[in-house]
């Protein structure tokens, strides 16, 4: 069947089949492997992705249901070779170690920016408590949203690092 | 002769800022740009032209004779391209394969099944789906013979010998294995006024790292080599044992490991998965990929623990600890496909001695088959040092509950003392360095110790249940010195190629590979460390055997105790070689030398010096050098180390239970880590942060666990439980520093020791916590269910 | 990953279109909304059906929380995060959000929904639990008509409701009475986890004493309402002894099995343990919301 859906901002449109999972969609059919899957039973959150700005698990959608809504993944955050404060933010404040879990990891921290610019701690930690890491013990990825909460972009972007 | 080039001695080398420092210090790591962006390359990321797609077909009971293998409705499958068993690989020589302690496993099963979860078909297909499809066209007669589950029952005289392929295996015993003073440590039990034991589990736990294993394999018919991208802690081993295994040519083999979503020991040993990848790849004459699912992980990989000890401990009246001595049954499943040095079939463990001066140590350790997932070393124990340090700190924590004494107090009092470093203990170690007592009272006061135990006594009062626990712990890591150590023949050191280009940027290769320990920062602010190029211009190569010189791997927190060494003398056989070719750039003597970071320069005339950039153009210029100078600036060396190295902590976990329903809550975890020398600290404290995590797992939820028939009860993660955000306090770290004195940089390692401490130091507060209700020991994990069962006088270890 | 078996797949337009397909595909076609309990079963091949109906488009008709009269209606498509979110609901119905905060985690919640909670009756699920406390009713359409079903008599057993071939679960009613008061005790081994065992209670108090009960059970075998401990509080004080009476109810009625969250003796004690706390609060959210 064919689907049609808005990926990072860019209309797709594939043929797939009903029992295609979205992340499978999004790594395999369009190539955009930055999205990861680390489960069975849609337990460890490492396949979020962004759907109508909302975290939710890729692995848990079908492509089918995503067709006709906007889907954001971490290959989107960068815009005209600029990083978001959150990608940032975790490389200052080493938020990351093998990188698995980082993209859903900086998804929800955006979407949950969007939503409260100035979050405690506590509140980070229920965002990302369906999101597992097994390299940081979560320290870091606090102080990682913190610091992109802290420099939230209002004016013109700083130039990328890299 | 007289230079005729620009004189660029008044230019200083890049200068370092705290941000950017050139060598140690906190740095930005340089992997991070590709994996914020999503750009990371995984095995599963790997997509080759033509790639095909590979699953398992794995057994549904714990031991059964197979009776017969019908694959013809799976090679009828359109999308199947072929459809492999035990029978085939018979004939390839492939159904068996070494594994890493020198036993055999099964890579598809030939005639029974030994573990529910063992693979007993490979299927390769179009796509993953497919393949998955085209499982559930194979059919496979079983015949359910009994089980053997419990490890303690393994030696009964009617349990099923589980193991008879292996001539000569009459029962479901591997191994007896032994250390420290028998006869020594009996008489000081005999003679001691107090004496304690008690009877504890490490459970089967699991590292269950966030990417599965997997790996893709390429065969090219043309020229015979192989390609293989696999998730791998130690790609020279594998390839090693490729060749042994598959008669390939080793040169024929290039295992390449990319980026992968950590390890945890979990991707030392070779799965059968990719030996079947392989296979699959050279009969289809295409790329084969064989990614598992997170049951295949968490049922058939490398699991962790499952040591059944006897702990005991034997003191003074007084407090003074004379001696321990521990009998352990090791459950390694149905293959002993554990991963440590050859000589240590029990891995480590003999460090059980722990941080305290005994007179007298003993243990006794046998191997076990049962019919579970084969494995046991894994999961960051270091070579079981996670167990021997949850056995000792839990027996001084029985002692302080049996003789009334503050558990930090006999802590304090029992510590070996820094002039007995290096410390001869009593099972054979030689303890490098250590100075405890400021690791612990620094603990101590972070906690804020006097004031928690105030708060303990008040809240006792209202029936409110508060525990302090604390563990103080003495790693052994970095296999190891090659002449003792080896896996399969293989000796523990490792190579390190360090080659400065002509503008002065340079390129080191290592024999070790990252998970996510972040080496490609750490190790360029080694060579930074040593030779003064900035880390920017430093490039790391890890992971591809063609690019790098043999080395074990990363497992056991070997990188920077081992690797680590080897570049760091690789680095100053640059710097003395840059001593040289400076020496013949200036026309100065090369005694007239001094070094300061990034250039060599006249002694008493700093004006006049040329830096490492301007010494490897040179090097590679027209310079006529002296005679046994050869040109470039390029460098190998093999260090082996002469011990290992001994990273020790103080942990303090602070926890809260609910008296009415057993939940326990980690409100605080103090650690205290001295690993020594300290390359990259935000990298050190981020790897402890990681590892206190693991403590919170498997002191609270984490457990494999298997019913009468040997079925996985916790084969996902819905009831594998890791922990979230939510039961991760906010780490509270401090450091001492006391340096290794055999590394030459002084640093010990850190990957494990927060897993080893952390599991301890949480147990040893529940239990202290539960004082109330008379409660001596309890096994992990500590869940409500299991919690209130010990506060009702039932605590039972989870199997 | 594992992934699920082949299947046809149908987008519903609206409600009507949704039921005629059903009536159409017959028995091997499931309703998908948000499918996280559904999609989790069909890629380890425990529930294969032959057609899904996606019903995700037609929250207009079927995602609201509003009061209608003396009920306050909840959409069967509405999602958890939106239950969590409403303020109408807490104000009548704290336990609601009580429970949310415990169900799954935040990415789940932004897909499930309360039918899909109710639809797939897992035995550990806590909405059924919840809707059971609050006496509320279920509505069930089918292309030829409507039918108002108790929430006893919609959850028949574990992953057994009264929606038969041909309908749709659409919509939720929960009766507004005087003086009430709710809340939800959970205990999990770990945040996200199913129940070990939990408990929803709900009570309506008018001068000083219970005219109506609610105690829903999680994870507690096949009881979903304990009604000899409703009984006994009703017409009593809101106390602890009315509790102690109504918590040594639900102990003896209810029917755990022993398994990896605990042991049936515990999970009797906590029946127990945690009716008097979800009582406590609810009476104490009484007293604050007068």
């Amino acid at each position: 069947m064919q689907v049609t859906m808005t990926v990072n901002g860019a209309e797709v449109t594939e043929d797939v089949e009903p029992r295609l999972l979205l992340v499978h969609f999004l790594r395999d059919t369009l190539g955009q492997t930055g999205t990861h899957w680390g489960c069975d039973t849609t337990n460890c959150g490492v396949c979020v992705v962004l759907m109508d700005g909302q975290p939710v698990k890729s692995c848990t959608v079908l492509t089918a249901m995503a067709a006709g809504h906007e889907i954001d993944t971490v290959e989107g955050l960068e815009k005209d070779g600029v990083l978001d404060p959150v990608q940032e933010g975790f490389m200052e404040e080493h938020g990351l170690q093998c990188g698995f879990c980082t993209p859903g990891m900086m998804m929800t921290a955006k979407a949950l920016l969007a939503e409260n610019p100035d979050p405690t701690e506590g509140e980070i930690r229920e965002a990302i408590s369906g999101q597992i890491c097994r390299c940081t013990g979560y320290t870091n990825i606090v102080k990682s949203v913190r610091w992109a909460a802290g420099h939230q972009v209002a004016e013109p972007a700083a130039e990328a690092r890299s | 002769m007289a230079s005729t080039e620009a004189s660029t001695t008044d230019v200083a080398p890049d200068s370092a800022t705290e941000e950017r420092p050139i060598g140690f210090g906190r740095l930005r790591r340089k992997e991070d740009p590709r994996f914020i962006r999503g750009i990371g390359k995984y095995v599963d990321d790997i997509k080759l032209p033509g790639m095909l797609h590979g699953a398992v077909l794995r057994s549904p009971l714990a031991h059964a004779r197979i009776k017969s293998i019908d694959t013809s409705a799976a090679q009828q499958h359109p999308k199947v391209h072929a459809v492999i068993t035990g029978k085939d690989l018979e004939g390839l020589g492939l159904a068996w394969m070494p594994t890493m302690s020198a036993d055999t496993q099964a890579v598809l099963a030939t005639d029974k099944v030994r573990f529910q979860g063992q693979e007993v078909a490979f299927v390769v297909a179009d796509d993953r789906y497919s393949a998955r499809d085209a499982l559930e066209l194979i059919d496979v007669d079983y015949e359910p013979l009994p089980a053997v589950v419990n490890a303690r029952k393994a030696n009964d005289p009617d349990a099923p010998v589980i193991r008879d392929d292996k001539e000569g295996q009459t029962n479901n015993h591997i191994f007896d294995w032994e250390a420290g003073d028998k006869a020594a440590t009996d008489a000081v039990f005999e003679k001691a006024d107090v004496v304690v034991s008690e009877d504890m589990l490490y459970p089967r736990v699991h590292p269950a790292p966030m990417e599965t294993c997997g790996a893709v394999a390429d065969m090219d018919k043309v020229s015979g080599k192989l390609e293989l991208w696999t998730t791998s802690q130690a790609p020279h081993a594998h390839r090693t044992v490729y060749a042994l295994v598959a008669g390939l040519p080793e040169h024929k083999i290039r295992v390449i490991s990319p980026d992968i979503g950590g390890g945890f020991g979990n991707k030392v040993p070779i799965y059968p998965g990719y030996v079947c990848a392989i296979v699959g790849s050279i009969l289809t004459g295409k790329p084969v990929k064989w990614m598992e699912d997170r049951t295949e992980n968490l049922t058939s990989t490398g699991f962790a623990r499952d040591y059944v000890m006897r702990g005991e401990i034997a003191a003074t009246n007084e407090g003074k600890i004379l001696g321990v001595r521990v009998h352990v049954i090791a459950d390694h499943g149905a293959f002993n496909a554990t991963a440590q040095p050859t000589k240590y079939p029990a891995g480590f463990f003999h460090v059980f001695t722990g941080s305290y001066d005994l007179e007298a140590a003993h243990c006794s350790v046998e191997g076990v088959y049962t019919n579970k997932a084969p494995g046991g070393v894994a999961y960051a124990c270091s070579f079981r040092v996670t167990e021997a340090v949850y056995l000792v700190e839990r027996m001084v924590d029985r002692l302080a509950v049996e003789t009334g004494a503050d558990p930090a107090e006999l802590r304090l009092k029992n510590f070996l003392k820094p002039e007995q470093f290096p410390y001869q203990a009593k099972t054979g170690w030689e303890y490098d360095s250590g100075e405890y007592e400021p690791t612990m009272r620094k603990a101590l006061e972070m906690a804020g110790y006097e004031e928690l135990r105030r708060e303990q006594a008040e809240k006792r009062e209202r029936g409110e249940l508060m525990g302090i626990g604390i563990s103080f712990f003495t790693e052994a890591v970095g296999a190891g010195p090659r002449r003792h150590m080896d896996i399969l023949g293989l000796g523990m050191a490792d190579g390190a190629e360090l080659r400065v280009h002509p503008t002065g940027k340079a390129v080191v290769r290592i024999g070790v590979q990252s998970q996510g320990q972040g080496h490609e920062t750490t190790f360029a602010q080694i060579v930074a460390e040593e030779v003064g190029i900035p880390p920017e211009d430093i490039e790391v190569i890890h992971g591809d055997t063609d690019q790098t010189p043999f080395g074990l791997g990363t497992y056991g927190s070997r990188s920077t105790p081992v690797s680590g060494a080897a570049v760091a003398m690789v680095a100053r056989k640059i710097r003395d070689k840059a001593k040289i070719v400076a020496a013949t750039m200036m026309e100065a003597s090369v005694d007239d030398l001094e070094w300061e970071k990034g250039r060599w320069f006249v002694k008493g005339n700093p004006s006049q010096g040329k830096t490492i950039q301007e010494i490897a153009m040179g090097a590679h210029g027209t310079l006529d050098l002296p005679d046994g100078v050869e040109g470039n600036l390029d460098e190998t060396a093999v260090y082996s180390p002469p011990n290992l190295t001994f990273p020790f902590g103080a942990y303090i976990a602070v926890v809260d239970i609910d008296p009415g329903t057993g939940h326990v809550k980690v409100r605080r975890f103090i650690a205290v880590d001295d690993c020594g020398v300290r390359i990259n600290p935000m990298i050190v404290e981020g790897q402890i942060h990681g590892g206190l995590a693991d403590g919170v797992g498997m002191a609270l939820m984490e457990v494999i666990q298997f019913d009468e028939e040997g079925n996985c009860l916790n084969g996902s993660f819905m009831d594998y439980l890791i922990p979230t955000a939510l039961e991760c306090p906010d780490w509270e770290l401090g450091a001492t520093v006391t340096p290794s004195p055999h590394h030459p940089l002084g640093a010990k390692g850190v990957g494990e020791s927060a897993t080893v401490g952390s599991p301890p130091a949480i147990m040893n507060a529940v239990i202290d916590a539960l004082r109330p209700y008379d409660v001596k020991h309890m096994d992990m994990p500590a869940t409500p269910g299991r919690v209130w069962d010990a506060m009702n006088g039932r605590a039972e270890p989870p199997q | 990953m594992q992934v699920p078996a082949p299947f046809e797949y149908e987008r519903a337009t609206s409600v009507d279109n949704a039921l005629e397909l059903l009536a159409r595909l017959g028995s091997e076609a499931r309703v998908v909304a948000g499918g996280h309990s559904l999609l989790p079963m069909m890629k380890l091949r425990l529930a294969v059906p032959e057609y899904l109906v996606d019903i995700n488009d037609l929250g207009g008709e079927l995602d609201y929380i509003r009061v209608e009269g003396d009920e306050i209606r909840i959409g069967a498509l509405t999602r958890h995060r939106d239950i969590l979110a409403s303020d109408t609901l807490d104000v009548h119905f704290p336990i609601f959000r009580d429970a949310e905060r415990v169900i799954a985690d935040p990415p789940v919640r932004n897909r499930g929904t309360i039918g899909g909670a109710l639809c797939q009756a897992d035995p550990a699920e806590d909405l059924s639990a919840v809707c059971a406390a609050c006496h509320a009713q279920t509505v069930i359409r089918s292309s030829s008509g409507e039918r108002v079903v108790s929430m006893d008599d919609f959850h028949v057993g574990p992953y057994e409701t009264a929606v038969g071939d041909g309908e749709m679960l659409v919509e939720v009613r929960l009766p507004m009475r005087s003086g009430p008061g709710s809340a939800y005790e959970k205990v999990e081994r770990r945040a996200g986890d199913w129940a070990v065992a939990a408990i929803g209670a709900a009570l309506w108090v008018e001068n000083g004493r219970v005219t109506n009960a609610g105690i829903g059970l999680s994870a507690l075998g096949n009881v979903l309402r304990a009604g000899r401990a409703e009984e006994a509080l009703k017409g009593k004080p809101p106390g602890d002894e009315a509790f102690e009476a109504a918590a040594k109810a639900v102990a003896e009625d209810c029917s755990p099995a022993t398994d990896g969250r605990g042991s049936e003796e515990y999970k009797r004690h906590l029946a127990a343990e945690l009716t008097r706390r979800a009582l406590r609060r609810a009476a104490d959210r009484v007293s604050e919301g007068v």
